[in-house]
């Protein structure tokens, strides 16, 4: 066995065990830090693919954001376990027949004349000087110029909702807006009153008659 | 070398697990998301995987366009996620029953 053959199946016995733990365990912060370790042995999966661009993503995206996001929700809310896992080994008979007939299947399948090495031999490494993230860009910029600009709007579609969704107004508050009070006028605040003075005819005459 | 069988029986098995981990966790919102992020991982896996095996790197881009829907996903879905808790104290797929379906 080679070394990519043993980082592999390593990186996938890994990858399985940590998504089993992610779908069986109880508390959903244990199930996010397995997401993590999930998508961390994905990640040097694809480095054995040579799709080196792909797996630092993943890393930076998915365990540097996405879960961080996922962490500090779960962290937020304060959820019942126990109404929650209600039903939990009721639901493991079906679901692991399903999943299991689909493994089957798919293995069946798979395991077919068209995906063996002879067919589909595995291709010769690439050099030292090979840039994936070169080769990914120059297909990227040029023929999926389109759909890399979708994907932007989509981005910003997305951080306009969830910022709209999770947007409240507190009317307890004593925050104060500072365009209001920036752009506050004189006229807004001062009021100029007209008063009769009152003094002036009954006091004043006479301090006036005294002196 | 690693054949390009044990590559899609990998994602197959993943895939299986979290449909599993749908059937399993069916009231609890969260781990709902983790389990359909792990399947777009799967897929992702499939896609690399013919990527590097036919020489191919439209599969690179199409995982790196899935990855950012994945990720729009993901974010609006915890911003839904925080609003239902926020209103109903609870992530009970039970208890979001308004529409009678």
């Amino acid at each position: 066995m080679t070394f990519l053959q043993i980082a592999f199946y390593v990186f996938s016995l890994v990858l399985v065990f940590a998504a089993t733990m992610v779908i069986t365990m109880r508390n959903p912060v244990k199930s996010a830090l397995f997401l993590v370790l999930a998508f961390f042995s994905a990640a040097c999966v694809w480095l054995t693919l040579e799709a080196e661009f792909l797996a630092i993503v993943l890393v930076l995206v998915y365990v540097g954001a996405v879960m961080v996001l996922f962490l500090f929700v779960v962290m937020m809310l304060d959820i019942n376990l126990a109404r929650l896992r209600a039903g939990f080994t009721d639901y493991l008979p079906v679901g692991g027949l399903v999943a299991l007939l689909m493994v089957v299947e798919l293995i069946f399948i798979l395991n077919g004349d068209s995906f063996n090495s002879q067919h589909l031999p595995s291709p010769a490494a690439h050099g030292l000087d090979y840039s994936n993230t070169r080769e990914l860009g120059s297909v990227l910029y040029t023929f999926y110029v389109y759909p890399f600009e979708i994907a932007a709007v989509i981005l910003l579609v997305a951080i306009i909702a969830a910022i709209a969704l999770t947007l409240r107004k507190r009317p307890d508050t004593k925050y104060i807006n500072p365009h209001d009070q920036v752009s506050v006028r004189r006229e807004d605040r001062v009021r100029l009153v007209k008063l009769s003075s009152e003094g002036s005819s009954e006091r004043r005459p006479t301090e006036d008659q005294s002196s | 070398m690693i054949p390009l069988t044990h590559y899609l029986i990998l994602g197959a098995v993943l895939f299986s697990l979290s449909v599993i981990g749908i059937f399993l966790n069916r009231k609890n919102l969260v781990i709902l998301l983790m389990s359909i992020e792990l399947m777009l991982l799967a897929v992702n896996m499939n896609f690399i995987a013919f990527s590097h095996y036919l020489q191919d790197v439209a599969g690179q881009v199409f995982v790196f366009f899935v990855l950012t829907v994945a990720a729009a996903e993901s974010a609006i879905g915890l911003a839904i996620l925080i609003v239902l808790f926020r209103n109903k104290h609870s992530i009970n797929v039970e208890d979001v029953d308004e529409l009678k379906g």
